[in-house]
């Protein structure tokens, strides 16, 4: 298990090195000059070419890439051309922010969703699965930002009860958290009712019965422990986009996070930021995405055999 | 031959009858049909029904920011333009968007897809390590170097949105053209010595259609309220375009004084998505025999 | 899914359940309303359909039978027949919707089976009644240990700790010829023939007085089958407990069952004790499944299968349900329901070829 571990850290290093080329590569492309980000509009031709010459910015592309990547290596992640700080601080900055919205919006999506959909899928057919399925069905088709500024209205400016923007203290992380998550939510409903239809045909659920279980322990003990799988799968993918900057959100409610702040570092051309910061997030959702893994072999001794195999 | 022709036409037909007998029966797919009709209907004939100079882009100020009425059903913006001509004519660009993005992740995504998932081996391995670093990468992010890099105009969203459609339609390609390739009639074809690109086309892609017209159907949706998102932040179509993002954008700094700004856009965007999402919805059920109801 | 509606309990049965805090006080109890009656199974018009928007299909229809304590009964016929369904209405475990008992008197060990709330069949079913199903392959929860398995029958009817419930579901893997120390292993881990015996125990866990094994060794290899039926005639006997054995297999009702009860599309067409049903045989049915097994005796003769299939039991023809593949059929078989004939205490046929005093079917009697 130990060995299966270690074989996925070590598959993370060739991801980040392609996922690091990519962007840079495309980022060269970006019309904005980093020498005018760094020096802003009011400096004079020599002053950017002389910028230019300083920072290696006229070198052709695979040698600044290189001495960029040599600078990940020794743990230099750059420094940004717009304000002068290192990356790595702009992003421990930043991602802590991020990080608290993720896992506030994972939770509320997970609170919601499981009961609803293990609710839809004992009640198939009923109403209640009419009415559970009719939400996530809205909840998929409603923009997340659209859903933010209804929020803030309702919320921030008619009932005064939240704040509207900011990141200071737990009620400005609620309606971020609600905004993100209910889009999530819908998707999540959804996955775990279709996982538990197919778990409840099952034919172990019949032996239980037949021991003198209760119906609510052979929901909850033998049937949802089958239908985990795919429902964890599910939350990892939304954790790991969460984590990816919920950009939208992050712009309805000025959240200070990694998303926003990379749009805006984009369009000044700010690639040691970018790449940096892209490269950082690659690292983070490919350790969410192992731990989703390392979580199935505890969910299911099955695949826990598999991985011992491999 | 004629007759084997023949036969062949029409047995696809009856299918095409039956798939669509059973998405009859489906009435929220029927609904939702009814109404992406009307919508297809709007795009189409929006310069007609309105004067693009006149009720889109001309201000009157005398009447800004008038809440619904009569006159207005959707209320003024904030240079005196009717929001139900602007949000109705933003019709267009979200259901262009949203077709042509898909259509084109389609045409360039399930050809790799169908290669990689029936050559297999270290083809497969190589396309699908490409796949998945283009996924690691949020797409949204994506999607905004690569507006950054093209400019911003409704052309390149389309061309950015295609691009982040690609990496979903190879899977879903990939991965049922998997399970297909291991049934025994590809065997058998194989067996009489039929070119793998023959194979491909007549045998396994009709087999693997379902899915993926499926998944498509439903990234249009996607496809939308991504466009609507970058253009909410600026870098979707060029002002003064009346697309529904855009629109909402513009609402932002009127939450106050003007929340019917900020309602009808966003209840477009998610109406229209969901009434896609009905006939993708009444697609999957109608084209799969075994769909638990 | 299954979903009982409550229906108001028989004042004796309240008796039974009325300390139901007290988990040894109703096994006490149980086992004094058993003693209190004759027959371990006592089933009478049982008719059980399911209904679905599209048709009703009749999966048993009008069934009585009896089961007298510590005998095994062996029930046969084909796939479709209504066994399985027939048993697990015994249990009151038929999945409604679509299932319903739709008339019936249903009693195990004195109770009204039908009368029970949830919570009381909760109480007896494991205790009183067990089942043992068909695909081990399946009937097995994938991410719980075969210790923990066995260990929860025994926790559901018995005030202990967890600890001393291991204990006892130990002892039941070592019973039926597992290594305890295999306990903490999980079902995937083990072949079809010991996942069979991990169901044995399960079943058995709680020492119940009426088992129901149905077809407990169709999914598996013959070499197993001998040890697994072996293994649970075994214990039935040291229990001193009552069986009803589904099969389709002739040869292991040979084997292990003292009467046999012959189904054909939801109908109990010959009902009767081993001897009676193997060498007097007396249905067109019956005579047809012993026809069909190739004699090892008569190398060169040629199989005879039954002509035809069973028909759809959502459109079963009006009169006897076998007349369209029997030989015998006269118009009167086609008409109306079979008549029931008794040749002796125990041994009943539904054939109305018998109206006719002089008529026999070409099998032979063996003495």
């Amino acid at each position: 298990m130990l060995k299966y571990i270690l074989k996925r850290i070590l598959t993370i290093i060739p991801v980040v090195i392609a996922v690091s080329f990519i962007v840079f590569f495309i980022m060269d492309f970006v019309p904005t000059d980093p020498a005018v980000t760094a020096l802003g509009d009011g400096a004079t031709e020599e002053q950017l070419n002389y910028y230019r010459e300083t920072h290696g910015l006229n070198d052709p592309l695979i040698v600044r890439y290189a001495r960029y990547m040599a600078g990940i290596f020794r743990g230099d992640l750059g420094t940004s051309y717009a304000n002068q700080l290192p990356v790595w601080d702009l992003f421990f900055d930043k991602f802590p922010n991020t990080l608290r919205l993720a896992l506030a919006s994972v939770v509320v999506t997970v609170l919601l969703s499981l009961p609803l959909g293990i609710l839809a899928a004992v009640k198939e057919n009923t109403w209640v699965d009419t009415v559970c399925s009719t939400l996530s069905f809205v909840g998929l088709a409603m923009p997340n930002f659209w859903l933010g500024l209804l929020l803030i209205m309702l919320f921030a400016v008619n009932l005064h009860w939240l704040p509207s923007t900011g990141a200071a203290g737990f009620s400005s992380l609620i309606l971020p958290a609600i905004t993100c998550g209910t889009g999530n939510m819908a998707a999540l409903t959804r996955i775990t009712r279709s996982s538990m239809l197919d778990v409840l045909r099952q034919d172990y659920l019949r032996t239980a019965r037949s021991k003198g279980q209760s119906e609510r322990t052979i929901i909850f003990r033998h049937a949802f422990r089958n239908a985990q799988i795919p429902v964890v799968t599910q939350i990892g993918i939304q954790m790991s986009t969460l984590i990816g900057g919920a950009v939208l959100t992050e712009r309805v409610f000025a959240w200070p996070g990694v998303g926003a702040f990379m749009v805006d570092s984009i369009q000044k051309s700010d690639f040691e930021v970018v790449t940096g910061f892209v490269i950082m997030l690659a690292i983070f959702v490919s350790l969410v995405l192992l731990l989703v893994d390392v979580l199935y072999a505890f969910l299911d001794p099955r695949i826990k055999a598999q991985y011992s195999r491999n | 031959m004629k007759k084997n022709q023949d036969a062949a036409i029409s047995v696809k037909e009856n299918r095409a009858l039956e798939v669509w007998r059973q998405f009859r029966r489906n009435k929220g797919a029927m609904i939702g049909l009814a109404l992406l009709i009307v919508l297809v209907l709007v795009a189409v004939f929006a310069d007609v029904i309105w004067d693009y100079e006149n009720d889109i882009i001309q201000m009157q100020i005398g009447n800004r920011l008038a809440p619904p009425s009569w006159e207005h059903p959707f209320g003024t913006d904030n240079y005196g333009r009717d929001m139900l001509a602007r949000i109705g004519y933003g019709t267009r660009y979200s259901l262009l968007i949203g077709f042509v993005s898909v259509l084109i992740g389609t045409v360039i995504g399930v050809p790799i897809g169908a290669i990689s998932g029936y050559v297999g081996g270290k083809v497969d391995n190589v396309i699908m390590r490409i796949v998945d670093t283009f996924t690691i990468i949020p797409s949204l992010l994506m999607t905004i170097i690569l507006v950054s890099v093209l400019g911003t105009n409704l052309f390149n969203l389309m061309i950015a949105l295609s691009i982040s459609t690609i990496p979903v339609m190879t899977r879903i390609t990939r991965a049922s053209v998997m399970v297909v390739r291991n049934n025994d009639y590809i065997e058998s074809a194989r067996a009489i010595g039929a070119p793998t690109g023959l194979i491909l086309l007549k045998h396994v892609l009709p087999n693997c259609f379902s899915p993926i017209l499926v998944q498509a159907t439903l990234r249009v949706g996607s496809s939308i309220i991504s466009a609507a998102g970058l253009s909410y932040i600026g870098l979707g179509v060029p002002l003064p375009t009346p697309e529904w993002g855009a629109l909402l954008s513009a609402s932002k700094s009127f939450i106050i004084k003007a929340q019917h700004m900020c309602l009808f856009p966003g209840l477009a965007i998610m109406i229209t998505v969901m009434v896609i999402n009905l006939v993708g919805d009444g697609l999957r059920g109608a084209l799969d025999p075994k769909l638990k109801r | 899914m299954a979903r009982w509606t409550p229906s108001s309990s028989d004042k004796e049965e309240q008796s039974v359940f009325k300390h139901k805090q007290n988990r040894q006080r109703i096994v006490q109890a149980l086992e004094e309303k058993r003693a209190s009656t004759s027959n371990a199974v006592f089933v009478e018009h049982l008719t059980v359909q399911y209904v679905t928007s599209k048709e009703t299909v009749a999966a048993v229809n009008d069934i009585s039978f009896t089961l007298p304590k510590k005998r095994t009964l062996g029930v046969v016929g084909e796939t479709g027949a209504g066994k399985t369904t027939a048993m697990l209405s015994l249990m009151n475990m038929v999945p409604d919707p679509p299932g319903r008992i739709v008339s019936g008197d249903i009693q195990v060990g004195g109770l009204d089976m039908r009368s029970l709330s949830p919570s009381e069949l909760q109480c007896v079913r494991g205790q009183e009644i067990a089942m043992i199903f068909q695909d081990p392959m399946t009937s097995l929860n994938p991410v719980v240990t075969v210790g923990e398995q066995i260990a929860e029958s025994v926790l559901l009817h018995q005030d202990i700790s967890k600890q001393a419930a291991m204990v006892q579901a130990k002892a039941m893997l070592a019973k039926v010829g597992i290594d305890p120390d295999r306990a903490g292993e999980y079902p995937h881990q083990f072949s079809g023939g010991m996942r069979q015996r991990v169901g044995i125990a399960i079943a058995l866990a709680c020492k119940p007085s009426v088992l129901i094994a149905d077809e407990p060794t169709s999914a598996l290899d013959v070499t197993i089958q001998a040890q697994i039926l072996h293994l649970m005639r075994e214990l039935k006997e040291e229990n001193g407990a009552s069986m009803i054995l589904i099969t389709h297999d002739l040869g292991v009702v040979a084997e292990l069952c003292d009467d046999v009860a012959v189904m054909y599309a939801g109908h109990i067409v010959e009902y009767g004790m081993l001897e009676e049903v193997f060498n007097h045989t007396r249905h067109p049915y019956t005579e047809g499944l012993f026809n069909s097994l190739p004699n090892i005796r008569n190398r060169v003769a040629l199989l005879q299968p039954i002509p035809g299939l069973m028909p759809d039991p959502s459109k079963l023809p009006r009169g006897c349900a076998f007349a369209p593949r029997c030989s015998y059929a006269t118009d009167a078989c086609r008409e109306q329901a079979p008549d029931v004939h008794h040749f002796s205490d125990t041994h009943t046929v539904a054939c109305t070829a018998y109206r006719d005093a002089s008529f026999a079917i070409k099998r032979r009697d063996i003495e």
